[in-house]
């Protein structure tokens, strides 16, 4: 499959999905005043990342964490974390690094620091993030080498997890899986991470259903993942999880390691982990102008509506989600190229036609949304335990990828429902994978939906339905459109969840970095 | 035909007693001939006879995944097994309306999560929220039950205090993630909370989850388990029968 994706094979109305974008442009520039006027707790922590701070103090808390704690007591949060450390590396001419042990240790304070003129701070602001920043302009170039000078799979991208707990384990599970054929590698983070209000440190061993996001495990597969590239020709792209609590601090250690692919919607921790959604809209805003400007492709988690609801039912809110998340990017000015907008093949099989009814959607997905790497995601909800069942359905999730040109496809595990797959679970899964996707290659090609069959109609109902829900969302907005639970059927409170004391308003004297970033992707 | 002695009863392939057992693993030793001979070995040594490894496959990186087929003499007394079971009726959604006005006459109150570290509602949400799972409608479309899902990642000390708070008759509380047994860690604090607190008897106290069943739940405390391919109605009977039980005496 090549991009923008070529055909229309599905009629459907144009004028529909115009519509549809406008509708979902509206509906993010009604909450992006409040989204500009407001920081967190997580995102000045991604700029005390960005100045180059890092480690932990004694007792094993992160810098970042206490510094943030530092400010607040001063009131000094409000003018943004930027402006603090540009004043204090100003007047007592140390590095940020040094200045962060500092203030650890209660060796040193912010409070009652000496103004100096804006443009000198702006400046000092400016140098201290510029090798960070440049660190990460070179990973994208150092990505894109390797892609033009090792080559790169073809889509459907084989994308497997994994999940051992274990960060060396999970090397060794990762280089046998690239060696099976994946082209993606993804980490599944230990359960509970996500509501977590620090990243921990270090190399992690022990973790459950899954290994801790921290920057040197991010490193160390990095690492393990270049190693095993170079050997088989293809470069391999890591995947991790943009999102929780920590959502902006991730986002700059995955710019900093070269991740490829960060899981980062602009709405799954707020529906599926309680998160606030106040806190959430201004932390996914940051963490998607750093993987904007990393290179990073974000993978939208639409998947996980059908988990909750049922899959024909709830198609259009899916198509509805997609949109907002897309523009939720484009306001991070993410390229559509770097847009993996996620959906799900979860009908459930027993219905008659159901493969049918799950080409109509995997099709519309892959026509309204031509030059976005779309992340396909397998059966779950209706995997059973019967392995050589669930070997059945994975394949006909794999006839469906490549028969609609999906870009990112997850691939299904005959031991879903289980357990964290196995080694050879794995291997049977991208043996059938490849087997499938070789001997169906240009199946698309040859193919087209009868006018009016089930397939287009489907389709073209599904697209009506998203546009009319987008309509409902743009007359309430999103906030309460989240309260009334129309997304996966989970109702939420603006006021509600975790986080929103992380929250705050932007005073007048506020240094906004996220300019740093136009300067430098231009 | 022969008749089949359940005193004695071994796998069936396709003639009765032949004992034939089909398995797949993986073994860390690099693809090859050796490879092969072991993956042999190891299953001849577990107690199988005259096994056949119908193909070797390369995983790399050291590792051989192996199909084999084997014998196996070993024989069990089917006559002998006894499970425990739930005792009670199941019943239908609209039975059990129907039960809980005539009999308990009052609403009943049951309270579910997906507790501790675990994220995952798929379990709760399937037997509690009002769509159900696979046409099976969840607790809360019960017109009879208050079903209040609290949701994933509650700790088992919020749980309790909602419990409390609106007088449930029953908890229910999911598991999904079971590796390195964090299940049973979870399930066993509950239990322990309860005990602690002096209201293990106060509540019905009920397990689910991909790797539970009712012997397990009871193991770790619980007054039952459910695994794959429960519905709403599955527990809500349980449940019914057991308040109704208690109202008696």
């Amino acid at each position: 499959m090549t991009r923008p994706y070529p055909h229309n094979k599905l009629h459907l109305a144009l004028d529909h999905i115009a519509l549809a974008r406008t509708l979902a442009k509206d509906i993010v520039d009604q909450i992006t005043p409040f989204i500009l006027s407001h920081s967190t707790v997580s995102v000045e922590r991604s700029i005390l990342r960005l100045l180059g701070i890092q480690g932990v103090d004694p007792e094993g808390i992160p810098l970042p964490n206490i510094i943030i704690d530092h400010l607040k007591e001063h009131h000094l949060l409000e003018e943004g974390a930027a402006r603090s450390f540009a004043k204090a590396c100003l007047h007592f001419k140390l590095d940020p690094q040094t200045l962060a042990g500092q203030l650890a240790c209660r060796e040193r304070s912010f409070e009652d620091l000496p103004d100096f003129p804006e443009e000198q701070i702006v400046d000092k602001a400016i140098t201290l993030t510029q090798p960070l920043l440049e660190q990460i302009s070179n990973q994208r170039q150092s990505r894109e080498h390797c892609l033009s000078s090792l080559g790169d799979g073809s889509e459907p991208y084989l994308y497997v997890i994994v999940a051992t707990g274990n960060i060396y384990e999970d090397v060794l599970q990762a280089k046998v899986a690239a060696r099976q054929g994946a082209d993606i590698i993804a980490v599944i983070r230990s359960t509970g991470q996500s509501l977590l209000d620090y990243v921990p440190y270090g190399p992690t061993t022990e973790g459950f259903g899954g290994t801790f996001a921290t920057q040197e495990n991010f490193r160390i597969m990095r690492e393990a993942l270049d190693e095993v590239g170079q050997e088989l020709g293809r470069y391999i792209r890591l995947t991790n999880y943009c999102s929780g609590l920590c959502m902006p601090e991730i986002a700059v250690m995955g710019a900093l390691e070269r991740l490829d692919v960060m899981l980062n919607d602009s709405m799954y921790g707020i529906i599926f982990r309680d998160i606030n959604m106040q806190r959430t809209f201004i932390d996914q805003y940051f963490s998607r102008l750093i993987n904007g400007f990393a290179g990073i492709i974000i993978n939208t988690g639409e998947d996980n509506y059908l988990t909750t609801s049922d899959a024909l039912e709830a198609a259009h809110t899916v198509l509805a989600s997609n949109f907002l998340n897309e523009q939720f990017a484009f306001l991070s000015r993410i390229p559509e190229e770097q847009q993996g907008l996620g959906h799900a093949m979860e009908i459930n099989p027993d219905v008659p036609n159901a493969f049918l009814y799950e080409i109509a959607q995997a099709q519309l997905i892959r026509e309204i949304f031509p030059r976005s790497p779309i992340k396909y995601m397998p059966p779950t909800k209706f995997m059973t335990g019967d392995i050589f069942r669930g070997h059945v359905q994975d394949t006909l999730f794999n006839v469906a990828s490549i028969m609609t040109g999906q870009s990112i496809h997850l691939l299904g595990m005959l031991t879903e429902a289980l357990h964290t797959p196995l080694m050879q679970d794995r291997f049977l899964s991208l043996e059938s994978a490849k087997l499938v996707f070789k001997s169906l290659r240009h199946l698309q090609e040859e193919i087209r939906f009868t006018t009016e069959g089930v397939i287009q109609q489907h389709a073209q109902t599904t697209l009506q339905k998203a546009v009319g829900m987008l309509e409902e969302i743009q007359k309430i907005g999103l906030f309460k459109a989240l309260e009334q639970g129309m997304f996966a059927e989970i109702s939420r409170k603006p006021t509600g969840g975790r986080g929103l004391d992380g929250v705050f308003a932007k005073s007048s004297k506020y240094l906004n970095p996220s300019a740093w970033f136009d300067v430098r992707s231009s | 035909m022969p008749t089949i002695d359940y005193r004695q009863i071994r796998p069936y392939g396709d003639t009765l007693d032949d004992g034939i057992i089909q398995l797949s693993f993986t073994l860390p030793v690099p693809f090859g001939e050796e490879a092969q001979e072991a993956a042999r070995r190891w299953a001849l040594q577990s107690g199988f006879w005259d096994p056949k490894v119908v193909v070797a496959l390369d995983l790399g990186e050291g590792f051989t995944f192996f199909v084999l087929y084997a014998c196996s003499t070993v024989c069990i007394d089917f006559t002998s097994i006894e499970v425990p079971k739930l005792s009670h009726e199941r019943l239908e959604k609209s039975e059990i309306d129907l039960l809980i006005r005539t009999l308990l006459g009052r609403k009943l109150v049951i309270v579910g999560a997906c507790i501790e570290s675990d994220a995952h509602t798929v379990g709760i949400d399937a037997i509690m929220n009002m769509k159900g799972y696979n046409g099976h409608k969840g607790l809360e479309s019960y017109h009879e039950i208050d079903a209040i899902n609290l949701g994933s990642q509650v700790s088992c000390e919020e749980l309790l205090t909602k419990a409390h708070e609106v007088l449930a008759d029953a908890i229910l509380i999911s598991q999904v993630v079971t590796q390195k047994s964090l299940h049973l860690q979870n399930l066993t604090r509950m239990v322990e909370l309860l005990e602690l607190e002096g209201l293990r008897d106060r509540f019905l106290l009920v397990a689910g989850g991909p790797r539970i069943n009712y012997e397990l739940a009871k193991e770790l405390g619980y007054d039952a388990g459910f695994g794959p391919g429960t519905y709403a109605e599955d527990v809500a009977s349980f449940v019914l029968d057991r308040v109704l039980a208690r109202c008696v005496k």
